[in-house]
């Protein structure tokens, strides 16, 4: 792997995304664990963003630290959640699942790395997905297009704000 | 650089949720847990699309539409969470035995 800005910009990322995904779920205060998904969902855009995918890395920080983020922060000041996390957690209890984790994750790395994937598109140069591109799949009815799901989601948000409400207002 | 180093990251991503989910026992800790996992599987859609067909855009859309799932089900997630908050006071999952016995 030679050195070029993109490997030097995926490999600063590789090691901050594991880092910070590591550390939300091993941290005491939760609202520290939600800062450190913060950090993490911002490095999940910046991979799509080396991908080309910008509109998809655009979406994910509107969304996730825009949206979701906002959500889980409101809901820990609305409840009493600052005690320790790690508190009542026995050693008994970790180390079987840190191994059923670790063989998990041992299994899935072998499967990558003796998995023959079909010939590779070459990466040297990624262009940017076309925002015209992506606006004729999102709202067209022809094959590969995508009126359907486009509709059924914002049904689904609809029924989700509704439930909402219904779920969590005061009787 | 090819799509392995990509589902390296993404596997340290979800092993760490499935630790998370297994470990924490608050509910809210829990969801960021689930959070963690699916991001996980949105990396993984958009690494195969521009890897392996680069010429579609089902994983990019794919992801998209995941997305707005993940946004609608964390709102209601966090609904139910806010109802148990208010009946149970508390958040600890082996508090929440209401319906049990």
């Amino acid at each position: 792997m030679d050195i070029t800005l993109q490997n030097v910009v995926f490999i600063i990322v590789a090691i901050f995304i594991s880092v910070f995904s590591v550390l939300t779920v091993t941290t005491k205060k939760i609202m520290r664990s939600v800062t450190y998904l913060l950090f993490v969902l911002l490095g999940t855009a910046a991979i799509y963003f080396l991908l080309g995918y910008t509109f998809l890395g655009a979406v994910q920080i509107m969304v996730y630290a825009g949206g979701v983020v906002v959500l889980l922060v409101f809901s820990i000041f609305l409840t009493k959640a600052d005690e320790n996390l790690n508190i009542g957690i026995k050693i008994k209890k970790v180390l079987p699942i840190l191994l059923t984790v670790l063989i998990g994750g041992g299994l899935i790395f072998f499967i990558i790395f003796t998995h023959n994937f079909l010939p590779m598109a070459s990466t040297d140069a990624i262009e940017e997905l076309n925002m015209k591109t992506i606006g004729f799949a999102l709202v067209g009815g022809g094959k590969n297009q995508y009126i359907l799901p486009f509709e059924a989601i914002g049904v689904l948000l609809l029924a989700c704000i509704i439930g909402g409400l219904l779920i969590a207002r005061k009787r | 650089m090819g799509v392995e180093l990509y589902l390296v990251i993404s596997t340290i991503m979800l092993c760490a949720g499935i630790y998370g989910f297994l470990i924490r026992k608050n509910t809210l800790a829990m969801l960021i847990s689930v959070e963690l996992i699916l991001n996980a599987a949105d990396i993984n859609f958009a690494v195969f699309n521009k890897f392996l067909f680069p010429n579609q855009l089902e994983g990019h859309f794919f992801t998209l539409f995941a997305i707005g799932i993940v946004a609608a089900e964390t709102a209601i997630a966090i609904a139910i969470i806010i109802n148990i908050y208010r009946n149970v006071q508390s958040l600890d999952v082996d508090k929440i035995d209401k319906m049990k016995h």
